[in-house]
């Protein structure tokens, strides 16, 4: 298992935004976390990338403890060390892909490997260089965030996350900024890294593109995780009203 | 003529090289300490955000002249006394501190926030973030509102006189007076002129070699 996240609660001034969210990712799954607008996706990987730090519930990343429950009081985060190779096991893709607009695209992607992770830079570019090839951005290796598309950002900010060869994708809601036809694309793109074993962990109310990749799928509605199935289950056999609504738009 | 102007050169060249100084050693010290003091305008720290506000609403809210009289001629009335040199550049640094302190704060606090957090997930600590990802992003944007205010401070090095010190303009004012004549004054300001053409033509440069991103 890559990632167990266990009992999670999150709460912003008041207002319980994750009530008791638990769920696993295992090697090479594709799981896609879907749900209305506000009800708590973007939190959950907000937490797990401890760019939030949850009230309680425990994380788990490959065996590492993120963050363990203590019950009544908050629970306690690993420590700095620990927590850096708590991050080189994750990759995350922004929204808004949030690419350094200062450097350019190889730049982008070498700069964690060599300059935290003290990767020699020789070693760091052949790795880019691969990933570029993969996603097809070859000739946009010294180009600048914004000359790009849309679509070519996303790829270069999901190498950006892949160049320290992270067991769990997180990605928030990479279809959003794509017509399409792009879709298909980062459809194949998630499915080659998730044949490569990393576990991915997919933001999204496109419902299409959800049953186009996920293995399973979890609901959310306000903070809590109200059905969670395998795709064929989800998405054929539903029973709950709210979410056929959902899901049929 | 033109003997008289190169008579008067000397006398110009060493109230330049007192200008010059003053300009210099402000720029050297007030950037390096304005980066500080935004930062720690910007700190979580809430005494240390007081103290900062406190410190730049002096420095913006009174005069430059105030400031430098008031280290030379005041200050040594409760028994700290400098010389003249370094009483003005002490308000020098003290003052272009506090507006640049401000300019690069807002340069800083104009940078996207997904900014941190794609460095924070990348294991960046704070001070590589600040150092790789938010300083070279703040530079660009601050460019034009420094070559402003660098500017400025070629023009407030007149200032000086005050304390009597013998910059470039009072250098002019003395030989005007002494020969009644209006060359001097003239000469003063073209060297102002060429001081200031040089640095704007170097801000342009500048710019253009930050002008590779958007
Ligand atoms: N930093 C924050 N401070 C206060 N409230 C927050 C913060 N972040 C999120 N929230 C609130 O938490 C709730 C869940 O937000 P979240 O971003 O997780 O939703 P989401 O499911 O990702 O929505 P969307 O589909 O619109 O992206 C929202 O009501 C939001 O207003
Ligand atoms: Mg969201």
């Amino acid at each position: 298992m890559l990632l167990k996240v266990e009992g999670l609660c999150k709460s912003f001034k008041g207002k319980q935004v994750l009530k008791n969210v638990g769920f696993a990712l295992h090697c090479g799954e594709i799981l896609a976390i879907i749900g209305r607008s506000g009800s708590g996706k973007t939190t959950i990987l907000r937490c797990i990338n401890n760019l939030v730090k949850c009230d309680r519930g425990t994380i788990i990343v490959d065996g590492t403890v993120l963050c363990k429950d203590q019950q009544e009081e908050k629970s306690v985060y690993a420590k700095p060390a620990e927590m850096l190779q708590i991050r080189k096991k994750l990759g995350m893709v922004f929204q808004s892909f949030n690419l350094f607009p200062h450097m350019s695209v190889l730049e982008n992607i070498i700069e964690a490997p060599v300059h935290v992770f003290g990767i020699a830079r020789p070693e760091a570019e052949e790795k880019a260089n691969a990933l570029l090839a993969m996603l097809d951005l070859q000739d946009k290796t010294s180009a600048y965030p914004f000359e790009l598309s849309g679509g070519q950002k996303q790829r270069v900010a999901i190498a950006r996350a892949c160049a320290l060869n992270p067991l769990v994708m997180c990605l928030d809601e990479p279809t959003s900024a794509l017509d399409p036809e792009l879709r298909e694309g980062i459809a194949v793109t998630i499915e080659k890294l998730a044949e490569q074993g990393m576990g991915i962990l997919l933001i999204t109310h496109d419902m299409a593109f959800a049953k186009r990749v996920a293995h399973r799928v979890i609901f959310m509605e306000a903070g809590q995780i109200i059905e969670e199935g395998s795709k064929e289950e989800f998405f054929d056999h539903v029973e709950n009203e709210k979410i056929k609504k959902f899901v049929i738009g | 003529m033109i003997e008289y102007i190169l008579k008067l050169i000397p006398a110009m060249l060493s109230g330049l090289e007192i200008t010059l100084s003053i300009f210099s050693l402000t720029l050297l010290f007030s950037i390096p300490l304005g980066i500080l003091v935004a930062v720690g305008r910007l700190s979580k720290l809430k005494p240390l955000v007081k103290v900062i506000e406190f410190y730049i609403w002096v420095m913006r809210g009174t005069p430059l002249l105030l400031q430098i009289i008031f280290i030379y001629f005041g200050l040594p009335i409760i028994g700290i006394t400098f010389e003249r040199f370094p009483a003005a550049l002490i308000a020098f640094i003290l003052n272009y501190t506090a507006y640049f302190g401000e300019i690069f704060r807002g340069g800083i606090a104009s940078i996207d926030k997904g900014q941190y957090e794609a460095a924070k997930v990348l294991g960046f600590t704070s001070a590589q973030t600040f150092i790789r990802i938010i300083l070279p992003q703040m530079i660009k944007i601050v460019l034009p509102s420094v070559a402003n205010e660098v500017i400025t401070l070629v023009k407030d090095t007149a200032l000086v006189y005050v304390v009597g010190l013998g910059e470039l303009l009072r250098s002019g004012k003395i030989a005007s007076n002494r020969d009644a004549s209006l060359v001097p004054l003239v000469m003063v300001g073209v060297f102002y002129l060429a001081l200031t053409w040089v640095l704007t033509k170097l801000f342009q440069r500048i710019e253009k070699r930050y002008a590779y991103y958007q």
